[in-house]
């Protein structure tokens, strides 16, 4: 630039700048000093930045910059630090029984909080948010139990769920009496009469249910015993049940007699872990139909 | 160039943008300076020192007097031991601090600005330092005048260091009340103590370090909001600091005003000598009337009765005092000084009121509290035998600091109804009956358990049926109900 003498305008009595344009003199009003001083610290604070920090990108890349700085490696770092945290208490539920769980507040504040998030994540979209199921998949809720509502059974069932694909899954498999002709067509209807007739369901008007009784006992009383209450120990549903895990009605049984179906929950030991799985039991079976 | 411009900036106008210049208040001494002395030593041995009073609450709480104790979620304060959901107590006492701000305003103008702000504390603190190390105004003046020679740089250098050393005291002070003060204090000392300390330190020395040694008077008129709400807030009967220019004008030199006395011409008190505006710790001249960067400290009035005294006129020539009497006497009636009148009751009564309401609520509060949700989904279980089942979140809430033991039952339902517990046994407690459980709840904690109530079987139920929670401390007896409802399909 030019060098130029100092010249003050006579009307503000301000210096100006020397520049002109058309007769305008431009004033001189200098940035305020902190304003200035805070701007060049903040370049040098920047130049600082680029050298300690990852913040140029590159053609492959980005300069990692002194510190090795990485985002990502800090929120792994914390997420590991969290994971050896919850095993820690992890572990005294690992080594405590379930009933031991149950009863140690401590122990049941930490896998009640494991178990309802386990839950949410994993088992809601069968079971239900509110563990209260949907057709197909058992209603958690209520005290009526397949394989078992006790804590142990619990923890067995989801360990190693039904009809998995897992050498100690649990397994039961009702034969389909009308598909596979093991039954006529008019025996079926009269079977399920007398199976809803056993658990308060409206029955069909005309139906002979003695005729039912004979084919209930000739064919079903092995696996759901002689007052249709079914036997936890083979997985057998309880028929006299105020909820079926199926369409609750005398069409709905039979459908179920000529063709079962037949759910699969997986196994979730391998996945999951023991100690997850113990929270799940005990958060299960405190929802209230625990046994 | 010629101009034949009219000049936009006029003298007598003001301008839009001045530089602040640079305050050298004197040193005075007087009533108002000792008033002002004796508050800085009380308020900031307070401040420093509060952290170490010792406050016995047993062993397993802490025993500092003042903690906000955020790790644990507590604070503790003397007798007083607040929650989180108590914090409304801190809303009460804001309230209390602004309204009696008011209140203060009404009674005397900036009583807080002049002699309990912090700013005011801290600025007074460091300007004394300042003019013990520097001297007072005209050496100080003198001071920055002359070119930087070793006495200069000795001098700044140590003022600007003991600055420091107050600054960093201050935040020093400040993280002591929210840990263990000795133990912290050891820590810090030993390079122990948690970063967000040495940080907050860091903050609270800066912040002192310029706003009481650099910005000074300038937080007052251009940073504080206080100025122009009490603008507002004043009334003619609020005393503020006041030239009595009744009495003062027409100001003159000591001379010259004997020179009109004696040629029989009207003559005030004021000398003209300056000193009240050289005492004044923002640089305004009090003579010009109520002002926003006055702050109403009284040091004027210190300097100007020093002055009143040697030329021998009686003092009092700047006072506390209202518009209304300067108009009053030049009118030859006597001043009024109304204390009470309907803006310092109202004040008065709603400090009273919030305090009562406080006072009130810290009497009754409860040691213990109890709340019940219901579950949301499902509302009701159908169980296999016909009768219904309800869940609910209980969580119980124990603030004495020992662990307390509860008898916890429902009330308002049919014979038969039973109440279970997730993890509490029957078996293992004295229970009267079946409805009846205990729970304990450790010391200075809540707990949250899973309560299940069933319906007797064979009794029908309306589709939400309203019942009753009780809970009874087994130690004092006190009977905690919460209202809920048992939900069932209904008809």
């Amino acid at each position: 630039m030019a060098e130029h003498k100092k010249e003050i305008d006579q009307v503000t009595g301000v210096e100006t700048t020397g520049h002109e344009w058309d007769g305008l003199k431009e004033l001189n009003h200098p940035l305020p000093k902190w304003w200035l001083y805070m701007f060049y610290g903040s370049i040098v604070w920047a130049v600082i930045y680029w050298i300690l920090m990852p913040s140029w990108p590159l053609v492959n890349g980005y300069t990692k910059g002194l510190l090795d700085y990485s985002q990502r490696a800090v929120a792994t770092r914390n997420f590991d630090v969290a994971v050896a945290e919850r095993a820690e208490t992890g572990k005294m539920l690992l080594e405590a029984s379930l009933e031991e769980i149950q009863n140690t507040p401590e122990l049941l504040e930490f896998a009640m909080t494991q178990g309802k998030v386990a839950f949410g994540d994993n088992c809601a979209a069968c079971h239900g948010v509110g563990a209260t199921g949907f057709e197909g998949y058992p209603n958690l809720q209520d005290d009526s139990w397949i394989w078992g509502g006790d804590l142990e059974t619990l923890a067995t069932t989801i360990a190693y769920g039904v009809r998995a694909d897992n050498d100690e899954t649990r397994y039961a498999e009702m034969p389909a009496f009308g598909r596979d002709e093991l039954l006529e067509k008019e025996q079926i209807v009269q079977v399920a009469n007398y199976v809803g007739s056993l658990a308060d369901i409206p029955t069909q008007d005309g139906v002979d249910l003695e005729a039912g009784k004979v084919v209930y006992e000739e064919n079903c009383v092995v696996c759901h015993m002689d007052n249709g209450k079914g036997d936890m120990e083979t997985g057998t549903p309880n028929l006299t049940a105020p909820n079926y895990l199926y369409d609750r009605s005398v069409e709905g049984i039979m459908a179920q007699v000529n063709t079962p179906r037949h759910g699969v929950m997986p196994a979730w030991i391998e996945r999951l872990g023991e100690t997850t799985v113990k929270s799940l039991a005990v958060y299960v079976h405190s929802r209230g139909g625990g046994q | 160039m010629s101009s034949q411009v009219e000049p936009i900036d006029k003298e007598e106008d003001e301008a839009w943008f001045a530089s602040a210049a640079k305050v050298y208040p004197m040193q005075v001494k007087g009533r108002f300076r000792k008033i002002k002395w004796a508050i800085l030593f009380i308020s900031l041995g307070i401040y420093y020192f509060t952290p170490f009073i010792r406050w016995d609450r047993g062993p397993l709480l802490p025993d500092q007097a003042v903690l906000v104790d955020f790790e644990r979620k507590r604070g503790y304060f003397f007798f007083l031991e607040i929650w989180p959901q108590e914090v409304y107590y801190l809303a009460g006492l804001l309230i209390i601090a602004a309204v009696g701000l008011f209140l203060m305003n009404a009674i005397a103008g900036r009583l807080w600005c002049g002699y309990l702000c912090p700013q005011t504390v801290w600025t007074d603190l460091f300007l004394r330092v300042e003019s013990m190390i520097e001297g007072d105004r005209r050496k100080r003046i003198t001071l920055d005048k002359q070119p930087w020679n070793a006495e200069k740089i000795l001098k700044k250098g140590t003022k600007h260091f003991l600055w420091l050393m107050i600054a960093w005291w201050t935040g020093g002070a400040w993280v002591l009340y929210f840990a263990d003060a000795p133990t912290l204090v050891y820590d810090l000392a030993t390079g122990q103590a948690a970063l967000s300390a040495y940080v907050w330190i860091g903050i609270l020395t800066f912040t002192t370090y310029s706003l009481a040694g650099h910005l000074r008077e300038q937080v007052c008129v251009y940073m504080c909001p206080w100025p122009r709400i009490q603008a507002a807030l004043t009334d003619e009967h609020a005393l503020n600091v006041t030239y009595r220019y009744d009495r003062g004008e027409p100001r003159g030199h000591l001379k010259e005003n004997q020179k009109r006395v004696a040629a029989g011409q009207p003559a005030g008190d004021c000398i003209d000598c300056n000193q009240c505006v050289y005492a004044c710790p923002t640089g305004v001249d009090i003579r010009k009337g109520a002002q926003l960067d006055c702050i109403q400290c009284g040091l004027c009035i210190d300097a100007c009765d020093a002055i009143m005294t040697k030329v021998g006129k009686p003092a009092g020539l700047i006072a506390y005092d209202t518009d209304i009497n300067i108009e009053r006497r030049e009118k030859g009636e006597a001043p009024v000084y109304r204390l009470v009148r309907p803006r310092t009751v109202i004040y008065f009564a709603i400090i009273a009121m919030i305090a009562g309401v406080m006072l009130y609520v810290q009497l009754n509060r409860s040691m213990t509290s109890f709340s019940v949700v219901h579950d949301r989904n499902p509302l009701y279980v159908h169980q296999s035998n016909g009768s219904f089942r309800n869940g609910y979140s209980l969580r119980l809430l124990n603030k004495h600091n020992k662990e307390q033991s509860f008898t916890l039952s429902v009330e308002d339902m049919p014979a038969g109804t039973t109440l279970e517990v997730v993890g509490v046994h029957k078996d293992a407690v004295s229970v009267s009956n079946d409805t009846q459980l205990t729970l304990t709840v450790e010391a200075d904690t809540t707990r949250s358990v899973r309560a299940l109530v069933f319906s007797p079987e064979g009794v029908a139920l309306p589709a939400s049926k309203p019942m009753r929670f009780k809970l009874v401390d087994s130690d004092t007896g006190e009977i905690t109900i919460v209202p809920d409802f048992f939900r069932t399909p209904g008809n």
